[in-house]
């Protein structure tokens, strides 16, 4: 099993997180990952055919998967994404809380900053907690990441815990390289549509 | 008897068309045109109908649902399109289909004057976004353009929206002074 390592400022380090989540990653497992580094953290631990990058659409990670585990109740559908992303979407958070599929599940990589626009602080640097938020839209399970062991747990935690299920990881703001997955959104619907048994049309 | 048949409800009209094309999601954010369509979806046992907060929440949901292999229809009034926007650009980029139903504000003998600005430029929105737009004024037209509008999603991968004229819809009443504040 991969190590979760810790940055120099303390925090947990994001791609070696992202990589031992997706460690023996099972085929059962859907993932919809919000645009900017979580994009490029799920790329660098692997490119799969269930992963959709979003590259644009800021906000619809959570809500795209809420569809998606509507569609697929067998499976599970995980948004990966970034605090900037899910703050602008706050309001399919709550759609999402608020549907109650068991197998959805939200991780968030909070590290308080918009990574892809200079680093500016979003609003979790600031004072506001998602991990309240989310046990206030009605989130079955919550965990307030901040240490590499807790964040270990979370790769069995994603794959059994009874949703809708919502994890924030706090991570260093310190950039990790720019892994680009591919972009062009009909190829990328095409792969993740034949993986689960569909043809293109 | 009478020759006069008791006037059909053009929302059954949507209604059946949805469960005749497989539709399986129905995300809306309510509206009073779309309330006994909204409550057919929700009384289905083959369709899921999902209450979103803002109408690009409703977009995303139906990206989500194409990729898991479920088709879709979204339910919203004019007011949401302008909320819909760059959410949009998912569906065009990635070709995801997707039929939206949208009751119209803000044209025929609107009480609301609030309503008129996103009701005006609705249309303009859409077709700026690369939305193929229906326009149903009659009741009678309303079950084949529904149908039309998710033939053409679904054989196109692309987005269609059928605009449900306030006239049609019904013009929305206030109950003027029922609260008291008009004076005598």
């Amino acid at each position: 099993m991969s190590e979760i390592a810790t940055r120099p400022d303390g925090l947990i380090d994001r791609r070696t997180f992202v990589k031992h989540l997706m460690q023996d990653r099972s085929d059962s497992l859907m993932i919809v990952a919000g645009l900017g580094s979580p994009c490029y953290d799920l790329m660098a631990a692997g490119d799969h055919p269930l992963n959709f990058y979003l590259w644009g659409a800021m906000g619809g990670a959570v809500p795209m998967a809420l569809g998606l585990a509507a569609a697929q109740p067998t499976k599970r559908a995980l948004a990966l994404t970034g605090d900037g992303e899910v703050l602008m979407g706050l309001t399919g958070l709550a759609a999402a809380g608020a549907e109650g599929l068991e197998n959805l599940v939200v991780i968030v990589l909070d590290n308080e900053r918009y990574g892809e626009t200079g680093q500016q602080r979003t609003a979790t640097g600031r004072g506001v907690d998602l991990a309240q938020t989310a046990i206030g839209f009605g989130y079955k399970s919550v965990r307030d990441v901040r240490t590499p062991a807790e964040a270990a747990e979370l790769r069995d935690w994603a794959m059994t815990v009874r949703g809708p299920a919502f994890a924030v990881v706090k991570i260093s703001p310190e950039a990790a390289g720019m892994e680009l997955p591919p972009q062009d959104g009909v190829h990328l619907k095409n792969r993740f549509r034949d993986r689960l048994g569909m043809q293109p049309r | 008897m009478t020759d006069q048949q008791p006037a059909r409800d053009w929302r059954d009209d949507i209604f059946d068309a949805f469960v005749e094309a497989g539709i399986k999601q129905v995300a809306y954010v309510p509206d009073a045109g779309h309330k006994k369509l909204i409550e057919r979806a929700h009384a289905a046992n083959d369709m899921r109908a999902i209450s979103v907060t803002t109408e690009e929440d409703a977009v995303a949901c139906l990206a989500g649902a194409w990729l898991g292999g479920d088709r879709g229809a979204l339910l919203m009034q004019s007011s949401g399109v302008g909320n819909t926007i760059n959410m949009l650009s998912l569906m065009t980029t990635c070709r995801f289909p997707m039929p939206m139903f949208v009751t119209m504000r803000g044209e025929w003998g609107e009480f609301n004057s609030w309503q008129i600005p996103m009701g005006g430029a609705t249309q303009a929105h859409f077709e700026l976004a690369g939305v193929k737009c229906y326009r149903c004024d009659r009741a009678e037209d309303v079950p084949a353009t529904v149908r039309a509008a998710i033939d053409q999603a679904y054989n196109g991968n692309c987005m269609t929206a059928v605009l449900l004229a306030q006239k049609l819809v019904g013009t929305k009443k206030f109950a003027v002074g029922s609260a008291g504040d008009n004076k005598q």
